[in-house]
């Protein structure tokens, strides 16, 4: 544990990337092979399930460290992080512990079963006795996902440096279900075991945003557009009579699809299908807040999968009879999915293929681009028709071409405290349109990012002095200042005051220049949602 | 009901039977200051009072000010209400402002510490009914290691990047914050360079208090001869060209704020000290104890939750709105802690 708070507290003291992955390398190659490997699950979220719900860490350590427990609230909404604001509030101690990582954690899966009491007694018993670094770092083993500036794919950068394995096959390595209690170092990074494979997705590649005018990717014919579908992200894996789903975010979810499961007839063994998971009810494609219903389920009832189906929109195909085709050229792996396509399609399969457009000139390409609404996707996706299958976010042959947001003048009612840097200014705002009378202003979204620090502060000193009521940390404003606000997609919610739900608001601008009265109403909102 | 000693109006802290102001955001005739920092010491008022030592601080900020200096201790009578200031360990010259009138005491801190620096007078107990106190850092969160310690580390800290032949770049406020890590820097690892306005600031702290040399980097600093040693500069530096002639550098911030580790993060700086010239949450609650006070009012920080929790304590606490804060909340000047 020593050595890996100390590796925490130097990843902590630097901004600079390159004295991280030297740091995370110098670790890699000394600390033991067991804490390796926690380390690398770690540091790709695979912690393991929490032993203690926040609230009882919480109200534990404001009894162990003897302030109320709205105190401990207050701080912790300051903080920002819950371990951060344990490890700061309770009583500070200069001891350290000689246990290992993997002792830690192996305390911490068996504590998932014991009593009450006796979690309990093993939170007090390590708080009280491991410096701030230590204390930080098992609770936030216990707590939560471990965000501290180290992305996996520094990790892996880092534990390349240190193995001299190549960086991209160790990506595909750590890529899994694999169980860090029981894996280890030498299976899951030195040794290469073929058979290990069968389950295991490809690296996605993922695309950066366009940043310059579209024509100057150069010749449009090199060019392929297709539409930019807001699902899930994910690769279908058939090998070995088996089905494997995977999505983004590296986790296996073959089971909360069950409709995929006709696949395993009709594709041959050895494919990897890279494409979107989409709704797909009353036969055409839903709304995000749609699949919402099906990501967070364990249980797929029957009726879910009546109400809400899903299809895979196919637009890539990685591997064609147990071949890795990602050297390919993305036009030769197109043909490839399309006569695949061509051999299974039918009303029963879930499988729809992602068509390619092709374009005479790039003005065609942003008259496409504008329908993208209509068909119910984000954007276009632009792909060069040579590009191979590339892995992790790189720039150059495949880009997205988003829509441009959807906006709304809309009017600050409630602030809250930011976190961290902005803990001491209100930066969390809530806005209201206005109602049908034009007399009451209906919350309709919350937003805490798109000012300056500049603009931040100029609002902070502006609602302090403009306060009308205080709920604990938060406070309603006089209705004054208007702000446009960006936000991605919208849909009807019943679970929304305003019977309005929009994805990513955010602030756009702050419009000094209007005033409240010239603020949208919900009416306006509506108008916006697809019909 | 009898007017309250002090009050707090649209131009500060108003004695009213005195006709005196403390630490006044808007021009006034006469105005008690408790030290030299820009929300406590603003420009435009006819007449000053405040520490000697801290004569030649707000001189120095303010220009050609009419100013009276008075030691500590010292009982002035202003139309029958006894002034008079006592240390507050906040930086250099910064007094609190013991105010007496028929037999009642209040006291106002301005800003302060418990810990001593060993540059400013070491903050003093001062007995009162009513307290009135800053808590910037009113949180349970907030816990000061002893200033020894964190010496010791920025110390290590500037050694390790001299040894991996890096500059150290440590920012602090110009004036409090500057000196107090001049006095306790190694100068046997080597040289301390500074910014200009730090260095300005110095000369007129050096009148006062004994600092180790310094050199200000202007235009003919040639880079080789700054490498390796550690430059003292004011937070609005970082990210400017100025900083561009230490390269390669390592950059660090020694304040309150750096108990956060967001804190350090979002500013994109590498590594954070917490090293302040506010009380911490303990010291406030100790000094308040001391003080004797029935009555707290808190004027800035994060006073809303910090007058809850002494008003649960069994004080008589409130919240007042003051400016000292709102001038405060832009970047450079909340390094000041």
């Amino acid at each position: 544990m020593k050595q890996f708070a100390e590796l925490i507290r130097t990843l902590d003291s630097t901004n600079k990337t390159t004295l991280k992955v030297e740091a995370l390398a110098h670790y890699f190659k000394t600390a033991s092979d067991k804490d390796k490997v926690w380390t690398i699950a770690i540091l790709s979220h695979r912690r393991p399930p929490r032993p203690v719900n926040t609230r009882l860490m919480r109200e534990w350590a404001s009894a162990f460290s003897k302030i109320p427990l709205w105190l401990f609230e207050e701080s912790h909404h300051i903080v920002g992080d819950l371990a951060e604001t344990i490890a700061l509030v309770i009583p500070p101690s200069e001891e350290s512990s000689e246990k290992s990582l993997n002792q830690f954690l192996q305390e911490i899966i068996e504590l998932k079963s014991r009593s009450e009491e006796e979690k309990k007694e093993y939170l007090y018993e390590n708080w009280f006795s491991l410096n701030y670094y230590e204390r930080f770092v098992f609770t936030k083993l216990i707590t939560g996902s471990f965000r501290i500036g180290v992305s996996q794919k520094l990790m892996t950068r880092a534990l390349s440096k240190a193995t001299e394995i190549d960086e991209d096959i160790l990506a595909y390595k750590l890529m899994g279900n694999w169980d860090p209690a029981t894996t280890t170092f030498t299976d899951l990074v030195l040794e290469e075991k073929p058979e290990d494979y069968l389950s295991k997705p490809y690296p996605f590649y993922l695309a950066y945003a366009i940043e310059d005018e579209p024509q100057n990717l150069g010749d449009v014919k090199e060019w392929a557009a297709e539409h930019k579908w807001d699902g899930i992200r994910s690769q279908v894996i058939i090998r070995n009579g088996e089905l494997f789903v995977w999505s983004r975010g590296e986790e296996l979810v073959t089971d909360k699809y069950p409709e995929f499961e006709k696949f395993i007839n009709i594709i041959p063994d050895g494919t990897v299908i890279d494409g979107e998971i989409l709704p797909f009810p009353k036969n055409e494609i839903g709304t995000f807040k749609d699949l919402q219903t099906r990501i967070g389920r364990k249980n797929i009832t029957k009726k879910l999968l009546e109400k809400t189906p899903v299809i895979l929109k196919a637009y890539d195909i990685l591997e064609w009879k147990g071949e890795d085709i990602r050297e390919k050229a993305y036009q030769k792996r197109r043909e490839i999915l399309e006569q695949l396509f061509a051999e299974v399609a039918s009303e029963e399969t879930p499988l729809h293929l992602s068509s390619t457009i092709s374009f005479q000139t790039w003005d065609e390409v942003a008259k496409e681009r504008e329908r993208s609404r209509e068909v119910k996707s984000e954007g276009l996706m632009l792909k060069r028709w040579d590009s191979p299958y590339l892995v992790g976010r790189k720039k150059g042959d495949w880009w997205k071409w988003k829509v441009d947001p959807l906006t709304i003048d809309a009017v600050l009612t409630y602030a809250m405290r930011g976190h961290g840097r902005r803990s001491n200014l209100f930066t969390d705002y809530t806005f209201g349109l206005w109602d049908d009378e034009k007399e009451e202003l209906v919350t309709f979204a919350k937003a805490y990012s798109g000012l300056t620090d500049a603009e931040f502060r100029k609002v902070d000193a502006w609602i302090k002095k403009n306060t009308l009521e205080r709920f604990g940390p938060v406070r309603s404003v006089t209705p004054h200042h208007v702000f446009e606000i960006a936000f991605e997609g919208i849909a009807e919610s019943s679970r929304h005051k305003s019977g309005v739900a929009t994805r990513f608001p955010r602030i756009l601008r702050w419009r000094q220049d209007k005033k409240i009265e010239e603020a949208n109403t919900l009416e306006d909102l509506k108008a916006l949602i697809p019909k | 009901m009898k007017t309250p000693l002090l009050v707090f109006n649209q131009k500060g802290i108003y004695c009213e039977a005195a006709d005196v102001y403390l630490d006044p955001w808007k021009p006034v005739k006469k105005a008690i200051i408790s030290h030299g920092h820009a929300d406590h010491s603003r420009w435009g008022h006819q007449q000053y009072i405040t520490h000697h030592t801290n004569v030649p601080i707000i001189k120095h900020r303010l220009g050609d000010i009419s100013v009276t200096g008075k030691a500590w201790n010292e009982t002035f009578t202003i139309n029958g209400v006894k002034f008079s200031l006592h240390p507050a360990g906040h930086i250099v010259g910064s007094s609190q402002i013991r105010v007496e009138h028929k037999g009642e005491v209040w006291v106002f801190t301005g800003d302060y510490k418990t810990e001593d620096d060993g540059l400013a007078v070491p903050y003093e107990v001062v007995k009162c009914h009513t307290f009135i106190t800053e808590c910037t850092f009113g949180l349970p969160a907030f816990k000061w290691l002893p200033q020894q310690q964190v010496f010791n580390d920025i110390n290590n800290w500037w050694q390790q990047n001299q040894d991996d032949g890096r500059t150290s770049i440590l920012f602090g406020y110009s004036l409090g914050k500057a000196q107090r890590l001049l006095k306790h820097l190694d100068t046997s690892i080597g040289k301390i360079y500074t910014h200009g306005a730090v260095e300005n600031m110095t000369e007129v702290v050096r009148e006062i208090a004994d600092l180790p040399p310094t050199e200000k980097i202007t235009r003919d600093t040639k880079k080789e001869d700054i490498k390796g040693n550690i430059v003292i500069a004011p937070p609005s530096t970082h990210g400017s060209p100025w900083i561009k002639k230490m390269v390669p550098y390592v950059t660090a911030s020694a304040s309150g704020w750096m108990t956060f580790r967001g804190a350090r993060r979002r500013r994109a700086i590498d590594k954070g000290f917490v090293l302040s010239d506010h009380c911490d949450w303990q010291g406030l609650l100790t000094s308040i104890r001391a003080t004797g006070a029935e009555k707290v009012i808190c004027t800035h920080g994060y006073t809303d939750i910090f007058s809850r929790f002494l008003a649960e304590q069994g004080y008589d606490a409130r919240t007042e709105q003051t400016q000292y804060e709102e001038e405060n909340a832009d970047q450079t000047s909340k390094e000041k802690d």
